[in-house]
Formats: C-alpha cells, structure tokens, sequence
C-alpha cells in the first residue's frame, strides 16, 4: 500500500544534514574505486579513454566480456608476485621499527609534566605539518655516498670508503620509518597519555617493580593505541610510492612504483587498475580491521554522550 | 616516588628528537652554503635564495599550489567539519558503518588509489558529460578535498566529543533551531579547531604529490610536481633554498596556533 503523507516523501531536516557529506564521499570516494574494479576487467586501447568498455551491442546482442589479462599476470608472473611481497615485507618491517622506535617516546612524552608534553608533542607534530616530500630530500643529502653521513665516518676515521646506502632497501627503511613515525607516536600517546596512573600506584603498593608494572598493565592498556598507529603506518607504506622512488634502487620493489610505471610509463590504465584492485584486496584484513575499529568507538563514543 | 628513569628518558627523547630533526636543518643548513655541492660545505652565501626567486617556473607552480591549497582548505573545513559533525552528533543512521569506513579510508589508502580511482572517474565523465574539459585546478582541488576532509573530521569531531553538551541542550530548550544552535553555540566552541584544521588541510594539499600528479591537466603542475621532478634525479640547492623558507613558514604558524590555544586552554581552567 503506498501512503500518501508528506512526511514520508519531504526529507527531515536530520536526513538533509546527512546527506552533503554523504553524497561527497560516495560520488568522489566510493564511485571511483568501483571504476577502478571495472576498468581492470577492460583490455588496452589506443584512443580515448585508452580501454574497451566491458558491455558492447554487436549483431543484436549486448555482449559483457571481462578480459581477465591483468590478473593473469599479477599471479602468473614472478616479477609482480615478488613486488606484491616485497611491498608488505618492506611496510611490515617499517612498522616494526616504528614501534620499537616509537614506543618509548610515545611513553615518555605521556609521562612528562603537562608543560614539557605540549613541547615535546609539538617538536613531534612539527616535521609532520612540514613537507613530507621536503624531508625525504634532506635524506638524500646525508645518505648519498658523498654525503653527510659518509663525510662524517670517514672524517672520523671509522670508515675507509663510502657506506653504500643511497639507492638501496636500507635507505628505503630509513625513509620510510622516518616519514611515518609520527602517524605511530600520535594515536599511541593519545592512548598513553589517558591512562589512569592510579593503577601503576597501585601495582606498586602491591610490590611490582617498575618493569612488571610496565609489561602488565601499561603494555595491554595501551594496546588499542599500538594497533591504530600500526594500521596508520603499515596501510599506506604498502603502497608508498614517493621514498621508494627517491631513495630506492632500480631493484627496490614496491607495488606503488609499479602501478606509477604501468600508468604512466606503459599508458596500460587495466594494468594500472588490476594492480591496484589486487593492491586493495592484500590491504582488506588491516583496512576492514581499521575501519572496525573506528566504527566501534564511533559507538562507545555515541554511547558515552 | 616510582617516577621513569630520568636517564633513560633523556637518552630516548634525546635520540628520539635528533633523528627527526637533523634531516630538517641540514637541509636548511646547507641552504646558505656558497657551492652547489649540498654536501660539503664552502661558505656562506644568499646564491640559491637568489636563484630561487628568479626561477619562473617554480614560482608559477608555487602559485598555483597555494591558490589550490587555500580553496582545497577552505571547502574541506566545510565539508569536513560539516562530516565530524554528522558523525558526532547524528546518532546512528541506515548506512552509519559505510559512511564511517567511507569517511576514515583516505586517511589510511595509499594515495596512489585515491589518484587513480579519481583520475578513471573524470574520464568516465568526461565520456558520458563532456565535463570537466580536462584536467587541472578543478579536478586536483576535488582530490585535495576528498583526502583533507577526512582528517578535518578527525579534529573536529575529537573536539565536539569532548564539548559540554548542555549548552547545546539548554538553547534548544530555550527555542533556538537545530541550525542557529550549530552557528550560535557550537560552531564559536570549535572556532580553536577549525583553525588548525583548516592549516593542516592547507599544509596537506600544498605538500600532495601523488594525487596530484594523477589527476593535473596540461599547464598545471604544482610546485610539489615541480619540486618531485627535479629532485628524483639529485639534489638541487634552490630546493633547499625552498625547503628553508616553506619549513620556517609552516613551523611559525604552527607554533603561534599551538601557542594560542595553549593559553586559552590555561585560562579556561
């Protein structure tokens, strides 16, 4: 039965706030990544746009043919295999050295006074407000054979010739866990710096020494904050283009690099977007993961106020 | 008092500190060097500050970069604030988890994505509307919107959380609509936030390479483009020259909005 009130066909005033922000993120966010799932099915053209179109009307039939080329050769071929895990060994290993890195000076910028931590937050936040592409330059500038670092070393007599670490994995690792340690100290402190410390007291009224103070109650109250700046750094350093780029050598696989090369370089845009979809689907554990998280304390949030 | 090892904390911060920032100021360091060596250093000179502002295209790209990053800031605090507001204050509604995995995914996605999905949709739409023309400032502002809106929602809504809900409350017991509230109330409470969401979109848009790459027309590098190409290949002293004039300018403006609300934080107490 279809009603006619006109409460049901006007939109609520509540309704017409939701939509603004909702319709941006689906027309310029979700839209566009459901093209980039269907151009991966198309095959290279010459023309404009430079693919075929899946559905075509050809003697009275519409015929839909997904060209499954791409794929085929993202787990055919080694080359791209070897990118797809070298990519996550490289993020994997990023994030890891940013927690061991990150960690302890998460945890004593939390346990400073209040006006030492809005100092030493801020000199955090600093380099992350400047130039990202700026600061993997200056790395450019010490790691370089003739470079700072070496200049260094050898005028210190430590070394006799140069340390080969400009185009290789390492100054990669190096830039890489340079430019995201910030994403890992900032949700971690957030973490830290709420944590009721009564309970330390407590464990230390109760004869814990400071370490098993530590590793029983800071370690696991902190561990949602670990896992957020976790995500915040391994998800994008998968794709990373721009410090592999600059700092890598020709042999630094990266996935991003290569769905630059394949867009750009070759003009194969299926290619280009196969690479990305599979890209997307090695990120769907941590990326759904992610977003759980968000979605669950949206709601304990919600459920707070 | 259990306190943490004085010791150990110098070293961890001292370290911790060092290496974030001994790649700044050499980089600014070797700005006033007089060789164009970046490395070694010779003397004091002003050449590359010279060269810098004698060098057109660089200028040309750094204009349309900041033309960029003031529109792409202004739109997405609006649309952003506009974002953290329905997610902090809307309660739930039919499609809540999607639009909160919509509106966190640019914060985590490899731009690379964010590049190509947006460049594919323009074409389609070209194709189908004959609009946008073709690419350039339109297209790479809507990138720069897309990716900054979501961090403005980050801010905002972290900040509208932690406001006190019944001055809200008691002016719509008092009559006031749901709009003069929002424009009256909470929008003057947010006012510290909006301020630096809308320079950390700024700063965000004016440093993007990636989307931006994908989604420029002819004629309209910007000056991260610029920077990116000319770089790749070696080090260039005017960068730095660059490089020392952008960091000093950002890290101002960050510290004097850190400072202000510092003390409107100390007052409010």
């Amino acid at each position: 039965m279809i009603r006619f009130s006109p409460r049901d066909w006007l939109p609520s005033g509540r309704a017409l706030a939701v939509v603004p922000p909702f319709a941006w993120l689906v027309l310029f966010l979700l839209l566009p990544f459901l093209l980039v799932l269907k151009i991966s099915f198309a095959e290279m053209k010459f023309g404009i746009p430079p693919y075929t179109s899946l559905a075509q009307f050809q003697d009275e039939a519409i015929q839909f043919s997904l060209h499954l080329r791409g794929y085929i050769l993202l787990f055919t071929e080694d080359q791209y295999v070897r990118t797809y895990l070298s990519s996550v060994k490289i993020a994997g290993i990023t994030t890891l050295v940013c927690v061991l890195i990150g960690y302890p000076i998460a945890y004593y910028i939390a346990r400073s006074s209040a006006r030492v931590r809005n100092l030493l937050l801020l000199a955090v936040i600093l380099p992350f407000w400047t130039s990202l592409l700026l600061r993997v330059y200056a790395w450019v500038g010490i790691l370089r054979n003739d470079g700072l670092l070496n200049n260094l070393l050898q005028g210190l007599g430590l070394i006799s010739s140069p340390l080969e670490i400009y185009r290789t994995d390492l100054a990669v690792y190096i830039g890489m866990v340079y430019a995201y340690l910030p994403f890992f100290i900032l949700p971690l402190y957030a973490t830290l710096v709420k944590m009721d410390l009564r309970l330390l007291e407590a464990a230390y009224d109760l004869g814990a020494k400071p370490w098993q103070a530590f590793w029983q109650i800071t370690v696991p109250m902190s561990r949602q904050g670990v896992i957020a700046g976790a995500m915040l750094v391994f998800i994008p350093a998968v794709g990373e283009y721009v410090i592999p780029e600059m700092l890598g050598g020709a042999n630094t696989l990266m996935i991003g690099r290569v769905m630059w090369n394949e867009f750009f370089n070759n003009a194969d845009w299926p290619m280009a977007s196969a690479v990305t979809c599979v890209m997307v689907l090695l990120l769907l554990v941590p990326l759904v993961y992610f977003q759980y998280s968000q979605v669950r304390q949206q709601r304990q949030a919600g459920g707070r106020a | 008092m259990n306190g943490p090892n004085k010791t150990l904390r110098a070293l961890v911060l001292g370290l911790g500190y060092f290496f974030l920032y001994v790649p700044i100021l050499s980089l600014m360091v070797f700005s006033f060097n007089e060789s164009p060596s970046v490395t070694s250093w010779t003397g004091f000179s002003l050449r590359w500050y010279h060269s810098l502002v004698n060098d057109d295209a660089l200028l040309r790209a750094a204009w349309l970069s900041f033309r960029i990053a003031v529109l792409t800031a202004t739109a997405a605090v609006i649309i952003g604030t506009w974002a953290g507001y329905v997610l902090s204050r809307m309660g739930r509604f039919r499609g809540f988890a999607l639009y909160v995995g919509m509106l966190s995914a640019p914060l985590v996605i490899p731009e690379v994505v964010l590049g190509i999905s947006l460049l594919l949709m323009f074409v389609e739409l070209r194709g189908a509307l004959g609009w946008p023309e073709q690419n350039g400032m339109f297209t790479i502002w809507v990138g720069h919107v897309t990716l900054c809106m979501a961090f403005v929602a980050v801010v905002i809504q972290t900040r509208i959380r932690d406001l006190d809900r019944s001055l809200e409350e008691a002016a719509l017991d008092l009559g006031a609509t749901p709009i003069t509230v929002f424009f009256k109330i909470t929008l003057p409470l947010i006012a510290p936030a909006l301020a630096s969401a809308w320079l950390l979109s700024f700063t965000l848009s004016l440093d993007d390479v990636v989307i931006s790459s994908f989604l420029s027309g002819p004629g309209s590098s910007t000056l991260p483009m610029e920077v990116f190409s000319r770089v790749r290949l070696g080090l260039k002293p005017e960068i730095n020259a660059l490089a020392t004039l952008f960091i000093l300018a950002v890290g101002t403006c960050v510290i004097l909005a850190n400072r202000m609300q510092w003390r409107k934080e100390s007052e409010s107490k």
